[in-house]
């Protein structure tokens, strides 16, 4: 560190009063910002569950679904129609809907009930309690051992319940990569029992879900699909829909948007406020440096300093205590859809070097301005 | 011979435009030479801070030259003139302005830290200078811990750290009691003034004129006198 810098670092860091107030601002911003950030990330992560768990390359859908959740039926001429396209290596259908189970001990409990492709079990999760096979028994279910697994009740195999008068059997205790958005278990099937077991409309597939026979056939394959009329989504094209819809399309967005802002402008008011207090109150020593010497660019890199060492270690320190804070919230509250991810990360950064750039403006030009005559003068 | 370490040539300084300008300085010329201890002395208001931030390479005359030795100081660039402060000019301000949050050894080594010495021999160094000032002991207290005297004293420390060919103070017994105010400018006077060095002191202070080789008075923003001092009838 040249001396020039390591005297702005004593300068500030030695000034533990207001180095205490700088840091509390800016960690106060980070951890707000990451917060709203992550919640959103956590929330959008949470919508696209179905889509993620399951993996399939191209989903095939109406074109009125905006969400994984709010199925449109689909003719099974699609899934004939589907699997004569060039280029498909296979296709299969997927159910996807609600349900209100009756439990052992007569509360109601809604579900989330996937039905899997009989033939080919394609979609299906990781079992950690039985056998994927037992998913073919009179009855069978296959229980996500998730954050809403203890509304079922902590079932175990064998566990019985009702499901629209149909006695339903816990055969397997499975997981899943992330849970589901709307607070319900799920339970996995197979398409043909889910059909049986919960009332539908005329059409019954809620995705056709299709694997190319290499990536080179995937725009051929949207193209025909949508020339009968239907939507066929790569799986990061269905998750970046899902996305906006909840990012553009509902209040979440906004709402959380404006929050990152608020924390946005907080964090500069405290910093901005504190920091150009720092400078006034050096502003005298400024002056004096620049009459014993020092030159412009000297003071300007003393003060840029400053604000970026406060500012990265108000950043590290809000990180730091955000992912405390989520892992605390995890740890007690399973349901906590928090997830901080690197554009999270990227975003309160970039608004902390805003914050910083903001402070140390002011701070150079108030520095920039002293006269050193001012200094004589008193 | 004396030699000229400071020239004046009929330096002015006004501030603001016609009709409301004010005018600091009215064509002011003096010779400070190598080896003397010229005081500016003169009511507040008289100009005499003004003609001195001229003569240190701080405030740019509105008309007139200023050399330094050879330099022609306004002649240089912004960037060349703070160099040469930095090197040939050491300055103690009335109101010291020492940094509380560095260490007094620190303060004083802040010029050779802006010539780019390393950290810990300039700092071995200000030990050395504070160990000249009597204040060795001292070094690692931040200067609030210090008394006027002893702040006054790292002041002179950090001006004399660069071996300056020009030393100014400005006021420099304004916060202190008679007694300090004496022993400062006697040790001024006998430790720091070589032939090699010009000393120039702004003072309202009569008690230590009997420090100086040369009086200049000044009055509203003239040199109205300049008087030799009892040092040269001793």
């Amino acid at each position: 560190m040249s001396g020039v810098l390591k005297i702005a670092y004593k300068l500030l860091i030695n000034d533990r009063t207001k180095f205490a107030a700088l840091l509390v601002g800016i960690t106060f911003a980070v951890f707000l910002m990451i917060e709203m950030t992550s919640l959103f990330a956590g929330i959008l992560n949470r919508s696209s569950a179905t889509v993620n768990n399951i993996g399939a390359s191209i989903w095939v859908m109406d074109p009125a679904v905006q969400t994984v959740a709010n199925t449109i039926p689909l003719p099974d001429s699609v899934l004939d129609e589907v699997r004569s396209l060039p280029g498909v290596k296979y296709a299969v259908p997927l159910y996807s809907g609600g349900a209100l189970l009756k439990l052992r001990d007569g509360t109601y409990q809604a579900v989330n009930v996937v039905g899997l492709d009989d033939t080919s079990l394609f979609g299906r999760p990781q079992v950690v309690s039985g056998n994927i096979e037992d998913i073919f028994a009179e009855n069978a279910f296959i229980a996500i051992q998730d954050a809403e697994f203890y509304k079922l009740g902590n079932p175990r195999i064998g566990t019985e319940f009702e499901l629209n008068d149909h006695r339903g059997v816990i055969v397997g205790i499975a997981r899943v990569a992330s849970s589901a958005l709307f607070g319900v278990p799920t339970l996995y099937t197979t398409y043909s029992r889910a059909l049986q077991y919960i009332p539908s409309s005329r059409f019954t597939m809620s995705y056709l879900l299709v694997e190319p026979k290499t990536l080179a056939d995937v725009p051929a394959i949207q193209a025909s699909v949508a020339r009968a009329g239907y939507l066929a989504l790569t799986r990061d094209e269905f998750v970046k829909k899902i996305s906006d819809f909840y990012m553009y399309k509902t209040g979440i967005g906004t709402n959380m948007m404006l929050m990152t802002l608020i924390s946005f402008v907080v964090g500069l008011s405290i910093s901005g406020q504190t920091f150009y207090t720092f400078i006034l109150e050096n502003i005298d020593k400024f002056g004096a440096l620049k009459a014993i010497g020092a030159k412009g660019r000297e003071l300007i890199s003393m003060i840029l300093f400053q604000a970026t060492f406060v500012a990265l270690t108000g950043y590290g320190l809000g990180v730091g205590l955000c992912a405390g804070l989520i892992w605390l919230a995890r740890s007690h509250l399973p349901d906590y859809a928090a997830l901080i991810t690197f554009g999270n990360l990227g975003t309160a950064f970039v608004m902390v070097v805003v914050i910083a750039a903001i402070s140390s403006y002011i701070g150079v030009r108030k520095v920039l301005r002293i006269e050193p005559f001012d200094i004589f003068r008193g | 011979m004396a030699r000229a370490a400071i020239q004046a040539t009929a330096i002015n300084k006004w501030f603001g435009e016609e009709p409301a300008r004010t005018h600091a300085v009215r064509d002011v010329s003096f010779e400070a030479n190598f080896g003397e201890m010229l005081y500016v002395v003169g009511p507040s208001g008289s100009g005499k801070t003004t003609m001195l931030s001229m003569i240190s390479g701080i405030l740019r005359p509105s008309s007139g030259a200023v050399r330094i030795e050879d330099a022609d100081i306004w002649g240089l660039s912004s960037d060349a003139l703070a160099e040469f402060r930095l090197r040939r000019i050491g300055f103690v301000f009335q109101d010291y302005h020492l940094f509380p949050r560095l260490t007094t050894a620190e303060n004083v080594a802040i010029p050779l830290i802006l010539q780019h010495r390393e950290w810990n021999a300039a700092v071995e160094e200000a030990e050395r200078n504070l160990e000249i000032v009597g204040l060795r002991n001292r070094a690692q207290l931040p200067p609030v811990k210090l008394s006027g005297g002893e702040q006054q004293r790292v002041a002179i420390a950090r001006a004399i750290i660069s071996r300056p060919d020009i030393l100014i103070l400005d006021e420099p017994t304004a916060s202190l009691d008679g007694d300090t105010g004496r022993n400062i400018l006697s040790f001024v006077r006998k430790q720091l003034l070589t032939d090699e060095r010009c000393i120039v002191i702004v003072t309202h202070d009569a008690r230590i004129y009997e420090f100086a080789d040369r009086i200049m008075r000044m009055e509203d923003g003239s040199i109205t006198a300049v008087e030799r001092s009892q040092l040269d009838a001793q």
